[in-house]
């Protein structure tokens, strides 16, 4: 302190102006090629170039706004706020209960439901333009009374939040049906019920199985990077190979999901020892090379042996899943499900099945990773990752340990790969680039690797995020009509890798839960002792 | 010499890439001795005591354990003929708690004595019952050692191996290692083969000692015999002893 007295002292916002106007010139340095320039193709197919300095202006006043605000403001708020709730690690709770108040949670349920009630009308009378603002707002006030109620029951909810998660994931669709049942009754709509399940396609399928399909993803690789340490970046080969075996297997011999799923499983986890065999002595770097290359061997094998895979054109008229024979998805379908159940015709049904499906095979994925963290084999995995050396000398059998997390992440990585071929009804070499792999690790590092919940709220927040970006309509009236916003969810996503990694260097959820306990240490070793490992 | 060789090595050579690091060495270790190796850095010593159990192999000779010859058998093998190691640097997992690390030890067995071990393991070092859900990492450097010594007992072995387990560590926390490791040989009659540089400790727990030097074991003979000899107070002992 007493080194300081002799500089003149200066005000937050003065240090704040002058950080605005440098982040100002170095937003204008960094953008100036990359938004204020533009080439382009004119009519008569000419290289041109097109200055976009109004989009670049926008950008670096953006800039130099937030990092004043942030200066200015955010950064002595943060130092008063140090001292961070650490029983439940949610904001401290002077700021909680300044932030969440009772008037302000009735007033942002009233506005929602008053935007949700007469939304549309509100649309219709000031225009898309202003619409989209409307729709913002709403979504705020529904995110803020859901936030309040978060911090309200922020004891309960961090006591139980495994088994809330899973009871809102199971009532998510029907929640999302009812709403938006509630929302074309008051938009005075004809037909309730097929507006209603026809308006959940989006919800369900655009946002929970998409979601849920990169945690079921990232799950399984965390069973390889998490658990084993074994640092895999061609994982989508896994996904790759098990779409491509109920694809090939589904069109060709007309068999069901229920056989192909658990069959791509298990040639997923043959691959997964084919991959594993050579990369035996292999860790790290070096590891994460090989693995890189071998995705790219299925990818291009799967482009050029056109005689078996079509090649880039893929595989369409993939089957869809039936409810175990019961019922179908299929409109030709004698027992097609709506005619089973004498209910009106929609695709919504297929997409809230398949939302279940996944659902299923996600928490099976989990409920398998947690049991076998507490068995030999799942200990011998961690335990490899600490001390390869220590392992061995333990009696550790490391080859097989490693054949066995690479065939069990392959194998929950066919599972995913054979849904996502029945999803989409189509596949193709595209869907499986290295770009795929490189978000399900990122999702499984940002998540603290070894942690399933922390891996599932990264991919909410991952996969959500982006999806959430196509929502974002409003941004056009600040960028222009030609902006689209999905095109930047790579820049979303490495925004918040590197927010992420800078707040949390070891992901959300960075603490590793220990298996064993001494007050219920008889009832642990005893489950022990049934497993066989070598 | 009491009883026959546990373990018997002879004519060991083993290299790193085309450099010796041992030239032809023979120890041997009879049941229910402890058995100290001492010598001066890079000596040899830890590429014998890693050589035993097949990382890195030796180029020639013979490792005999019990009978059974283990110089070309898998590490994870030969562990399973009861050998356990305390290897150099500990080698604990740093991310699993205390319990987990000592599960890790009694893998051979599924966990079978594992409640009895334990117990064993706690009486022999109550500081580690004290730290049981403690993640390995955030332990004290005699804890890690402590729990290093106490994972091998886990495995229940005939023959442990423990890498300087004095390393780095308090001369009273050195103590109480080699009390436990005087008790373990005498109530349970476990066999040691220890590897030292704090030669005066070493000796004095040891019924035997090798002297190695740049690869070659250059002397031998029991404890109390090494400790007399001038030639190893002068080398090992005097200045060197803290």
């Amino acid at each position: 302190m007493s080194l300081q007295t002799s500089t003149q002292p200066t005000s937050p916002v003065q240090q704040a102006l002058r950080e605005a106007l440098i982040a100002g010139v170095v937003s204008f340095g960094l953008f100036f090629f990359f938004i204020g320039l533009k080439t382009d193709q004119n009519i008569r197919n000419e290289l041109v170039l097109v200055t976009r300095w109004g989009l670049l202006t926008t950008v670096v006043v953006l800039t130099m706004i937030v990092r004043f605000l942030y200066v200015a403001y955010a950064v002595p708020f943060l130092a008063r706020q140090k001292i961070a709730d650490a029983v439940t690690g949610l904001l401290p709770d002077s700021t909680g209960t300044k932030f969440f108040r009772v008037p302000f949670f009735i007033g942002s349920l009233a506005l929602a439901a008053v935007l949700i009630v007469f939304g549309s009308a509100i649309v219709a009378w000031t225009g898309p333009n202003i619409g989209a603002y409307v729709t913002l707002i709403r979504a705020f006030a529904i995110i803020y009374a859901v936030a309040a109620v978060m911090f309200y029951g922020r004891a309960f909810i961090g006591r139980n939040f495994a088994s809330i998660g899973i009871v809102s994931l199971i009532l998510y669709p029907i929640l999302v049906v009812v709403i938006l049942a509630l929302l074309a009754w008051s938009n005075g709509s004809a037909n309730i019920t097929s507006a209603a399940f026809q308006g959940s396609l989006k919800w369900v399928d655009n946002f929970g199985i998409q979601i849920l399909i990169y945690v079921m993803l990232a799950w399984g690789l965390n069973i390889v990077v998490g658990l084993a340490g074994l640092l895999d970046l061609g994982y989508v080969a896994f996904y790759a190979v098990g779409a491509y075996s109920y694809a090939l297997l589904g069109t060709h011999f007309g068999l069901s999901f229920w056989i192909l799923l658990p069959m791509a499983g298990i040639l997923a986890a043959f691959w997964g020892v084919m991959l594993g065999f050579p990369v035996l002595r292999l860790r790290g770097d070096y590891l994460a090379i090989v693995t890189l290359a071998f995705g790219e061997i299925i990818r291009l094998v799967l482009i050029n042996w056109r005689e078996v895979t079509n090649g880039s054109a893929g595989i369409s008229g993939v089957p869809k899943v039936s409810f175990f024979g019961w019922f179908t998805f299929n409109v030709s379908d004698p027992n097609y499900i709506s005619k089973v159940f004498d209910i009106p015709q929609s695709g919504a049904y297929y997409k809230i099945f398949l939302y279940y499906l996944i659902l299923a095979l996600a928490l099976l994925t989990a409920f398998v990773t947690i049991r076998l963290r507490r068995m030999p084999v799942g200990r011998a995995w961690e335990a490899l990752r600490e001390d390869e050396i220590a392992c061995r000398s333990l009696g550790i059998n490391t080859t097989s340990t490693k054949l066995t997390a690479f065939a069990i992440g392959a194998m929950f990585g066919g599972f995913a790969g054979s849904f996502f071929a029945a999803r989409q009804g189509f596949v193709s070499p595209e869907s499986f680039v290295f770009l795929e792999s490189a978000i399900i690790l990122a999702i499984v590092v940002l998540g603290g690797m070894g942690s399933l919940v922390g891996i599932a709220i990264a991919a909410l927040v991952m996969v959500g995020g982006t999806e959430a970006l196509r929502e974002m309509e409003f941004l056009k009236s600040f960028f222009g009509q030609d902006f689209t916003p999905e095109l930047y969810r790579m820049l979303l996503f490495g925004m918040a890798m590197v927010v992420v990694m800078l707040w949390k260097p070891r992901g959300f959820a960075s603490s590793r839960e220990p298996t064993a306990f001494l007050r219920e240490r008889k009832a642990v070793s005893g489950s022990f002792t049934k497993e066989g490992h070598g | 010499m009491a009883g026959k060789a546990l373990l018997d090595i002879k004519g060991v050579e083993t290299y790193y890439g085309n450099i010796r690091a041992l030239n032809g060495v023979d120890v041997s270790v009879d049941e229910g001795e402890i058995v100290a190796l001492i010598g001066a850095n890079g000596a040899g010593k830890s590429t014998l005591m890693m050589t035993i159990f097949g990382t890195p192999r030796a180029r020639s000779g013979s490792i005999v354990f019990n009978g059974t010859d283990i110089t070309q058998m898998p590490t994870h093998e030969i562990a399973r003929l009861r050998i356990a190691q305390s290897p150099e640097g500990r080698r604990i997992f740093p991310r699993m708690t205390v319990m987990e690390n000592l599960q890790m030890g009694a893998s051979l067995d599924n966990l079978k004595y594992y409640d009895e071990d334990v117990e064993k393991v706690f009486h022999l070092f109550p500081r580690l019952k004290e730290r049981i859900g403690q993640r390995g990492g955030t332990l004290s450097g005699g804890e890690q050692q402590m729990l290093s010594i106490g994972r091998a007992l886990m495995a229940r072995p005939k023959l442990l191996l423990l890498d300087e387990p004095s390393l780095g560590l308090a001369p009273l926390i050195v103590k109480q290692i080699f009390d436990a490791i005087r008790e373990l040989n005498r109530t349970q009659g476990l066999t040691v083969f220890l590897v030292e540089q704090n030669a005066f400790g070493a000796l004095k727990l040891a019924t035997r000692g090798y002297v190695m030097v740049n690869g070659n074991v250059t002397m031998s003979g029991s404890g109390a015999e090494l400790l007399a000899n001038p030639e190893i107070r002068a080398a090992y002992l005097e200045g060197g002893r803290h």
